[in-house]
């Protein structure tokens, strides 16, 4: 669906995206995380051939970016940082116009289709500038769909929008990749990707790393084990720390907190160890670091 | 033509519901039809016994020698008047076309418009299209009433020949179409370039300016306007049309407009 190589984009002095090298394979959602400014948005508009390479290749839909561009616009659909909706145009006009331009061969059904979908129907005949932020967001992913696109690419399509219509937009992204469509997700909101990327790439400049959210956890924090005891004591951590697979294992409060690699294999026997040492387990649960920790550790090292 | 034709559909049903543009669109046509008509009203007893030969050259030069001196005074002074249905057709489209680009950068539509699969020429030809065809249809109506209202006031047919003469009819139907072209490409180009609606509007009205050396000259006797002229003046002008539709597109950079707009 996707793959770039080495593809860059300078702006006079200005190094946007700095030798981009992916691979999306369909039916991917990618989110694509990075901080402000750090060129997601050029990548997108080079992606949707909004803007040209300064050097480096990219195929999209097996298009190639700068030589195929209209092909390029025609296969994708694209969700802007802002919806950029014709306020003083009715909500059905404003698909109607997009639909015949994404040339779909039955605009009406298409309009009405998506406006259902996304519950805008029976507010079709009103001007979009009367919507509020979320219905604009709907009416805008709405206009992305309009002609089917089996890629989407969507800029921060829960920016600024209440948790009610975030929660929506998300709902329906999730609908999305049901429908088995490759989704390239540029968010800020971690929690956010966590829930609906297949993969992620760290993004500043240039591509810090791409990985599954869980493999990233695991390749900067290693995995965590947190055992609580009745009466925990530093002995019980002193004798867990020698054991070879144990990366780590520190008492905090009455906790013990054991890094290692392969927990489903190694806790019987910690739990045996404990138990044999007159510990007294009361549970036993996995410390998962959250994405927004991956991605500061990430960002921090960058 | 699909794309171009929903462009301006698009641009059309956006334009027409901002107020100060239909104003622009009604207003000014139907004050420029009227003053010529308020003119030939006002004159319409001058001295009918004059004869020609009382005349300064200039105003001879515009009459027939069956034309007394009181009529020929009435086609010069009608004549002048013209020249309001040649501004027509470069003022009324300035405001549409001028809003037309950086209008969609403000609003943010521009770069979900850019990702269609729309080429460039399609979306100019349309913004050109939605902003030349009021104008140039409202001063053809103009000119219309404006010829009805003559033969009512006047009721003369020598008159009447010298007033809608080939030249005016030239001016009109030709050189008029030529101007909005002109005036259209000129905006888009200002609109495309700058990131305020207020800089396009005006930037764009500077077009307007050859055309008021034109009406000067002739209301100062500079020179006259004749066939010639006018036909000499249309071919010059559709070779600065071609000159500027070239550089509207090429002035128009997808990449440019969406990277220098914050």
């Amino acid at each position: 669906m996707i793959k770039t190589e080495n593809l860059t984009k300078q702006f006079s002095s200005t190094l946007a995206v700095d030798r981009l090298t992916i691979q999306i394979p369909e039916g991917e959602v990618f989110g694509f995380l990075g901080p402000n400014g750090a060129g997601k948005t050029t990548t997108v508009r080079l992606l949707t051939a909004l803007i040209g390479p300064t050097s480096g290749t990219a195929l999209v839909n097996g298009f190639q970016v700068g030589k195929q561009d209209t092909e390029i616009r025609r296969s994708v659909g694209i969700l802007t940082e802002s919806p950029g909706m014709y306020d003083n145009l009715s909500a059905e006009f404003n698909l109607m116009t997009f639909a015949n331009l994404y040339e779909v061969k039955d605009p009406k059904g298409q309009v009405e289709k998506y406006l259902r979908m996304l519950g805008l129907w029976e507010r079709r005949q009103d001007e979009a500038g009367t919507f509020s932020k979320g219905m604009k967001q709907k009416l805008a992913i709405a206009r992305a769909l309009l002609h089917e696109p089996r890629l989407l690419f969507l800029d921060e399509p829960t920016a600024g929008l209440d948790p009610e219509s975030a929660r929506l937009v998300r709902d329906f992204i999730e609908e999305l990749r049901k429908e088995g469509r490759t989704i390239f997700l540029c968010t800020h909101n971690l929690d956010e990707a966590d829930r609906l990327c297949d993969r992620i790439g760290v993004f500043k400049t240039h591509l810090l790393v791409v990985d599954t959210p869980e493999s990233l956890r695991n390749q900067l924090f290693g995995r965590k084990v947190v055992f609580h005891l009745k009466a925990a004591n530093d002995d019980l951590a002193a004798s867990l720390r020698g054991l070879p697979y144990v990366r780590e294992a520190k008492m905090v409060e009455d906790k013990i907190l054991v890094t290692l690699d392969n927990p489903e294999e190694r806790n019987p026997e910690i739990i045996r160890l404990l138990v044999g040492q007159g510990a007294e387990i009361q549970f036993v649960g996995e410390l998962r670091h959250s994405l927004e920790d991956v991605y500061f550790q990430l960002v921090k090292n960058a | 033509m699909q794309k171009v034709k929903t462009i301006l559909r698009k641009e059309w049903a956006e334009v027409f519901k901002n107020r100060m543009v239909v104003f622009s669109v009604i207003f000014m046509p139907l004050l420029f039809t009227a003053l010529p008509l308020i003119f030939l009203f006002a004159t319409r007893d001058a001295g009918l016994s004059e004869t020609n030969s009382d005349l300064p050259a200039q105003f001879a030069k515009l009459c027939s020698p069956e034309l007394s001196g009181g009529q020929c005074f009435q086609v010069y002074m009608s004549s002048q008047m013209m020249i309001l249905f040649m501004m027509m057709p470069l003022i009324i489209p300035v405001n549409i076309a001028a809003y037309s680009i950086v209008g969609e950068k403000t609003t943010r539509s521009l770069e979900p418009l850019l990702a269609t699969p729309i080429t460039t020429a399609e979306l100019l030809t349309g913004k050109n299209l939605a902003a030349m065809i009021p104008a140039v249809l409202a001063t053809w109506l103009g000119f219309g009433v404006y010829a009805i209202g003559a033969w009512i006031i006047v009721h003369d047919v020598a008159v009447m020949k010298a007033l809608f003469d080939p030249m005016w009819l030239l001016a009109v139907f030709v050189a008029g179409p030529l101007m909005a072209i002109l005036s259209v490409n000129f905006s888009i180009m200002v609109s495309s370039r700058v990131n305020d609606p207020r800089v396009a509007e005006q930037l764009s009205a500077v077009v307007i300016v050859p055309l008021l050396a034109i009406f000067f000259g002739q209301i100062s006797g500079l020179f006259f306007l004749d066939s010639k002229l006018v036909l000499l003046f249309s071919l010059v002008l559709a070779l600065i049309d071609g000159v500027v539709v070239y550089l509207a597109v090429r002035l128009f950079q997808r990449e440019t407009i969406l990277t220098r707009w914050k």
